[in-house]
């Protein structure tokens, strides 16, 4: 391999950086991508800056090598994942947010041909090393941008989970979960975390799970509730499944899924009648007019 | 990607207990749930006690893993004991050696994310076990 | 610690098991206990397993032993206290502990033994001899 010539380009970047930051924001604000909206150009502007700085320090230091692992491009890294991430939260496409690193492309190619002006060579050497370069940043900064809004999907449906597995107090001792929609694994074991901390908050000794919402229960719907009912007793308290549809006893006939000693009842009004009585409540008519 | 791993013996049962408590250690300081850190120590002590009790002793090597963003605990027990004859029967459940003990490696892998088992007869055991944040 | 300690209170007995125990631990307390529900004749055994952070196939099968154990020899067993984390990690092990009775903490696993062993010196059979 032919030794490469050392590059220009940090010192570029420094020379001109007043201008190269100028032209740059004034490519950016005139971007389509520009969220105005979301974005103060302040604050734009000093991202720039600070992009500047760095990209001019890593290269320095280590040149073109390496830039998605080496430890001198870091810092470079690190800036645009704060603001790949900042910005994926925001609500910037990953488009709009590659863009920051795109944009400056033509700011700094203007600076490259002023400054190698009469070197052809030289010239597209910088010109490929920059172009190179500025790619690899822009697909890393959209990489972190993906991978952060997988992140928040991933927490809403982890919330969306918590949230529609409630658990209620019917009475001292008494729990009621109301299961709606299917009851997946990993649903499963939201119910299951659920329903054990409420189990020790309340020192609950029932527990109705009721599954007037779940739509089907075969085979493994079955395991998942046995699973909740088998780790509630082993914390000391019994369940008892009710809303049971005729469709679903029928099914679970059917497909003879063993439910095995668990206490299944048709409505949760009985099945909150036998959990009063085993733990020798009862209610009782007042007689007593009021006043 | 390894960030860091540690390689232990695992010939006597207070082993099992230092398996254990390196896992526990490590899940910790990676930020594990502590329904996830039971299942993984858990997962560990099962595994652990399979290298002793079955293949006679051997090593675990404990690995924190990092990928993308996210985190990860691998475990890698290994004997040289006499290895597992038909693994499809060893991961049902319920399944038992000849003299009695549970394998448990059905129960174990339904605690991780990431299973894999290699055994030779007469050649030895390696399961490893991977537990993603 | 080379022994778990056991303590009776009237005809129960209490064992609270606050280490991670090793295999060895485990089998002394299995043996202790047997021994002592039958020199003491012991109606009931309170286990409090709140302090433990992990119960793996091991320690699982060592409850069911006692409780096994005990029933040959006429006593109820209660485990108590175990830790939510403990029992989604024991289900999903398929270890479900049948024959191990349960309850949240020591106050009303007491209630539970004592209401337990009530029942049980209860059932006499014909010939008069208890179940």
């Amino acid at each position: 391999m032919t030794a490469e010539r050392p590059t220009r380009i940090p010192e570029i970047l420094r020379k001109h950086e007043a201008e190269m930051l100028r032209h740059w924001m004034r490519l950016q604000q005139e971007a389509v991508t520009r969220r105005r909206d979301l974005i103060s150009d302040q604050e734009l502007q000093a991202q720039s800056q600070e992009f500047l700085g760095l990209l001019a320090a890593a290269v320095q230091a280590a040149g073109f090598a390496d830039v998605q692992r080496g430890a001198e491009w870091a810092p470079v890294r690190d800036m645009l994942a704060t603001i790949s991430r900042s910005r994926s939260i925001q609500g910037f496409t990953p488009a709009e947010t590659a863009a920051f690193v795109f944009s400056l492309k033509p700011a700094l190619y203007e600076r490259i041909r002023e400054e190698l002006g009469t070197d052809a060579n030289g010239q597209f050497e910088e010109l490929r090393r920059a172009d190179e370069l500025l790619d690899r940043l822009g697909l890393y900064t959209a990489e972190v941008h993906q991978k952060s809004r997988e992140a928040v999907i991933l927490r809403q449906q982890q919330d969306m989970l918590e949230l529609s597995t409630p658990v209620v107090k019917l009475w001292d001792g008494i729990l009621a979960l109301p299961m709606i929609g299917t009851l997946d694994s990993a649903r499963t074991q939201v119910v299951m975390e659920t329903l054990l901390q409420r189990i020790i908050e309340t020192g609950a000794e029932v527990a109705i799970l009721d599954i007037t919402g779940v739509p089907t229960v075969d085979t493994l719907t079955a395991q998942h509730l046995i699973k909740t009912v088998t780790a509630a007793r082993l914390m000391g308290a019994e369940c008892i499944i009710s809303g049971i549809r005729p469709q679903i006893a029928q099914t679970i006939v059917h497909l003879g899924v063993e439910l095995g000693d668990v206490i299944t009842k048709a409505t949760l009004a009985d099945a909150f009648a036998m959990a009063l009585r085993r733990l020798s409540l009862g209610v009782t008519r007042v007689t007593s007019p009021r006043a | 990607m390894v960030e860091r791993n540690e390689v232990l013996e695992v010939r006597t049962t207070n082993d099992i207990v230092r398996v254990r408590q390196r896992m526990r250690e490590w899940a910790v300081e990676a930020g594990f749930s502590l329904v996830d850190q039971t299942k993984i120590v858990t997962a560990a002590s099962e595994l652990a006690r399979n290298t002793l009790e079955h293949g006679g002793g051997g090593t675990a090597r404990v690995e924190l893993l990092v990928d993308g963003g996210r985190r990860g605990l691998r475990l890698t027990c290994e004997d040289h004991g006499p290895g597992i004859a038909d693994l499809q029967l060893a991961l049902k459940d319920g399944y038992t050696s000849r003299d009695g003990l549970g394998l448990g490696l059905g129960g174990a892998r339904r605690l991780v994310n990431d299973f894999a088992i290699d055994s030779r007869p007469g050649e030895g055991t390696r399961v490893t076990v991977t537990r993603w944040k | 610690m080379d022994r778990i300690p056991i303590l009776k209170m009237g005809d129960l007995l209490l064992v609270t098991i606050q280490v991670d125990m090793h295999d060895q631990l485990a089998l002394t307390l299995q043996d202790d206990l047997t021994d002592r529900i039958s020199r003491t004749g012991a109606r009931g055994v309170l286990i409090d397993i709140s302090s433990l952070e992990v119960v793996d196939s091991f320690i699982g099968r060592m409850l069911a032993n006692i409780a096994g154990m005990a029933r040959v020899l006429d006593a109820v067993t209660v485990v108590v206290g175990m830790q939510p984390a403990v029992a989604i990690t024991l289900v999903e092990l398929g270890l479900a502990l049948p024959g191990v009775r349960t309850a949240l903490n020591v106050e009303r696993g007491m209630d539970l033994l004592r209401g337990a062993v009530h029942d049980r010196s209860l059932e006499v059979s014909d010939d008069g001899r208890a179940e």
